[in-house]
């Protein structure tokens, strides 16, 4: 409903949305940019709270390690938004990747906060799914196949042909305001031609 | 109606609205037959241009028929007239409209307080493309209202299909503007970068202005086919450096002239770490353009050249060559077409056969159909080049 609130910067005659239609964002559009989000959800919690993660991981002394993946996560989300969505899909599955691994390092059995370790990489698992989907299918929905070229060849735009089209303008004259420096010979030139009238021309 | 709206970055929707009114006595009322999707969308659809409001309605290539006039446009218009729409709203008394600079017309933009904030002067208003320029709704819709109507418009005649003529409202002549700023000698290279709609419509512009050679630079095959048939030489980017097949194909001296058919959103590619810099400073909001091309020009173009950018760019540049632009005593032109300028010559052009506009129209499709079509369009999918909506 967007759309109502930004009426105020239209006038009178102008057209206002009744009802909206299919969109030119696609189902694995709309899940990049959910994904994002999250993206830069994380980042921003692993930013600000990195203390309470890592107790609640038992991992206390890793605050900053769990900062830097949150300048990372924020990094993710910045690319999942953009029209590049597909590199930030992938990035994520690999910063998923990371995440796992980091976490396996504190599945110890001398770890107190072990459970939380376990649902944490269950969570992260899922997500990992997600992003795969995620990931995927906004590579196939904006992939661009080379093999379904179509050939332009016959496309000249001159009913003429080409070679009748060349110089086929050169009638037209370029405006004052838009001509460019005459060439140093043509400049050359006329002023030879200004002296040779001088001369001749009796005192 | 039914319209493309914008809603946000890359959702862009089919909706249904209320029609448009005629507001002011110049006003009229358009049913649109046929409109386009540019380039230049594809910077709103990705929201590099942040002055968009969900709810705003698409495009800026338009035509149709009058179907309702304004008392004060009613001398110039009548209903039944088949016109197509420039993408610039004009005034047509003003100073800048009086010397041919239709696209700063100085009484167009009705939001002149947000472009006096970001440009230090206000620019034309335009159909489709922000609030920056008047926040006017777009014309990939099935009625549009044209402001100033009774100059903002290209009278064409019966008998010639939309096709033909769709494009007099913006590539055509911003393509043919980039060619005719460039001021081509018969001894001039011309070289394009991008052959996108505007670019293939540059590349033919100056084989008709009469360029000793056109060089057109991409890396899509299909479009440089196109280019090939257009009359271009052709360099693929990902196959070999630009920069050095421009100086074999210039006997070593560079490009006379230089055109700019990209804009803000150059390729990005590892093979060219400018770009992938430029990428990663957009994306955290520290630069607003990635200026790979104009880069590229300023360094390969020969001295005492002119460099035309009809390419959109919104906002700051990084790593601007300035002393190679300096020393080399480059002449730069821009600015969005002063369309109206060039419609009456072109439309005869097209009349009497010298060009047929209409080559570069790869799909044809209903407004529904639009949304998905501007994906498709986005990622070069299917060989996409320009696709026409018919609402
Ligand atoms: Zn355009
Ligand atoms: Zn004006």
């Amino acid at each position: 409903m967007t759309y109502s609130i930004s009426n105020i910067a239209r006038s009178k005659g102008d057209p206002k949305v009744l009802h909206s239609g299919p969109s030119s964002l696609g189902a694995a559009d709309r899940m990049a940019r959910a994904l994002g989000w999250f993206s830069i959800g994380l980042g921003l919690a692993e930013l600000i709270a990195a203390e309470r993660i890592t107790r609640a991981l038992g991992m206390e002394g890793k605050e900053t390690l769990v900062r830097a993946y949150g300048v990372r996560e924020l990094g993710h989300g910045i690319v999942s938004l953009s029209p590049d969505k597909h590199l930030g899909l992938w990035s994520r599955v690999a910063g998923d990747g990371l995440d796992i691994a980091t976490l396996m390092t504190a599945m110890r059995h001398d770890n107190p906060k072990r459970d939380n370790v376990g649902i944490a990489l269950a969570a992260v698992l899922g997500v990992t799914l997600l992003d795969i989907i995620g990931a995927q299918g906004v590579t196939a929905r904006h992939r661009r196949p080379s093999s379904q070229l179509r050939s332009y060849r016959d496309r000249t735009g001159f009913p003429r042909g080409v070679q009748a089209a060349r110089g086929a303008a050169r009638d037209f004259k370029v405006p004052p305001d838009m001509r460019a420096a005459p060439a140093l010979a043509a400049v050359s030139d006329r002023a030879t031609q200004e002296k040779a009238q001088e001369k001749a021309r009796p005192h | 109606m039914r319209a493309l709206v914008w809603h946000g970055k890359e959702d862009i929707r089919c909706d249904t609205l209320t029609d448009p009114e005629i507001e002011q006595p110049r006003d009229a009322i358009v049913k649109v037959t046929s409109c386009a999707i540019c380039g230049s969308d594809l910077h709103l659809f990705h929201n590099f241009i942040p002055a968009m409001l969900p709810g705003d309605i698409m495009g800026h290539e338009m035509m149709g028929e009058v179907v309702e006039v304004g008392p004060e446009a009613k001398h110039k218009l009548k209903v039944g007239d088949r016109v197509v729409v420039p993408f610039t709203i004009i005034c047509g008394e003003c100073d800048q409209c009086k010397r041919g600079n239709f696209s700063v017309c100085e009484a167009t933009n009705r939001k002149k307080y947000l472009a006096d904030k970001v440009f230090g002067h206000p620019t034309a208003g335009l159909f489709g493309y922000t609030h920056l320029t008047g926040g006017y709704p777009g014309g990939q819709a099935e009625y549009l209202r044209v402001p100033f109507a009774d100059a903002t418009h290209i009278k064409v005649p019966d008998g010639i299909p939309d096709e033909k003529v769709l494009f007099l409202g913006d590539i055509f002549p911003t393509g043919w503007q980039a060619a005719v700023q460039c001021d081509i000698q018969p001894t001039d290279t011309v070289a394009i970068w991008g052959c996108g709609p505007v670019g293939q419509m540059a590349i033919r512009s100056a084989v008709l202005l009469g360029a000793k050679q056109v060089i057109a630079i991409d890396h899509l095959p299909d479009r440089l086919e196109m280019a090939e048939a257009g009359g271009a030489v052709t360099i693929n980017f990902d196959e070999e450096s630009v920069v050095e097949r421009l100086n074999e194909l210039t006997g070593g001296l560079g490009p006379e002239k230089c055109i700019d058919a990209i804009g803000m959103e150059a390729h990005v590619s590892p093979s060219m770490p400018d770009t992938v810099y430029d990428r990663a400073k957009q994306m955290l909001g520290a630069e607003s353009d990635r200026p790979h091309v104009l880069r590229e020009m300023i360094y390969v173009c020969r001295p005492a050249g002119v460099i035309s950018i009809p390419g959109v760019y919104g906002g700051l540049v990084d790593k601007f060559p300035m002393g190679q632009l300096m020393n080399k005593g480059l002449t730069i032109r821009t600015g969005q077409t002063h369309v109206n300028r060039w419609t009456d010559d072109l439309l005869r052009r097209i009349e009497e056969g010298q060009i047929d506009p209409s080559f570069v129209i790869t799909h044809t499709v209903s407004l529904e159909e639009g949304p998905e079509m501007y994906k498709v369009f986005r990622d070069k999918q299917d060989s996409c080049i320009k696709v026409v909506l018919k609402p």
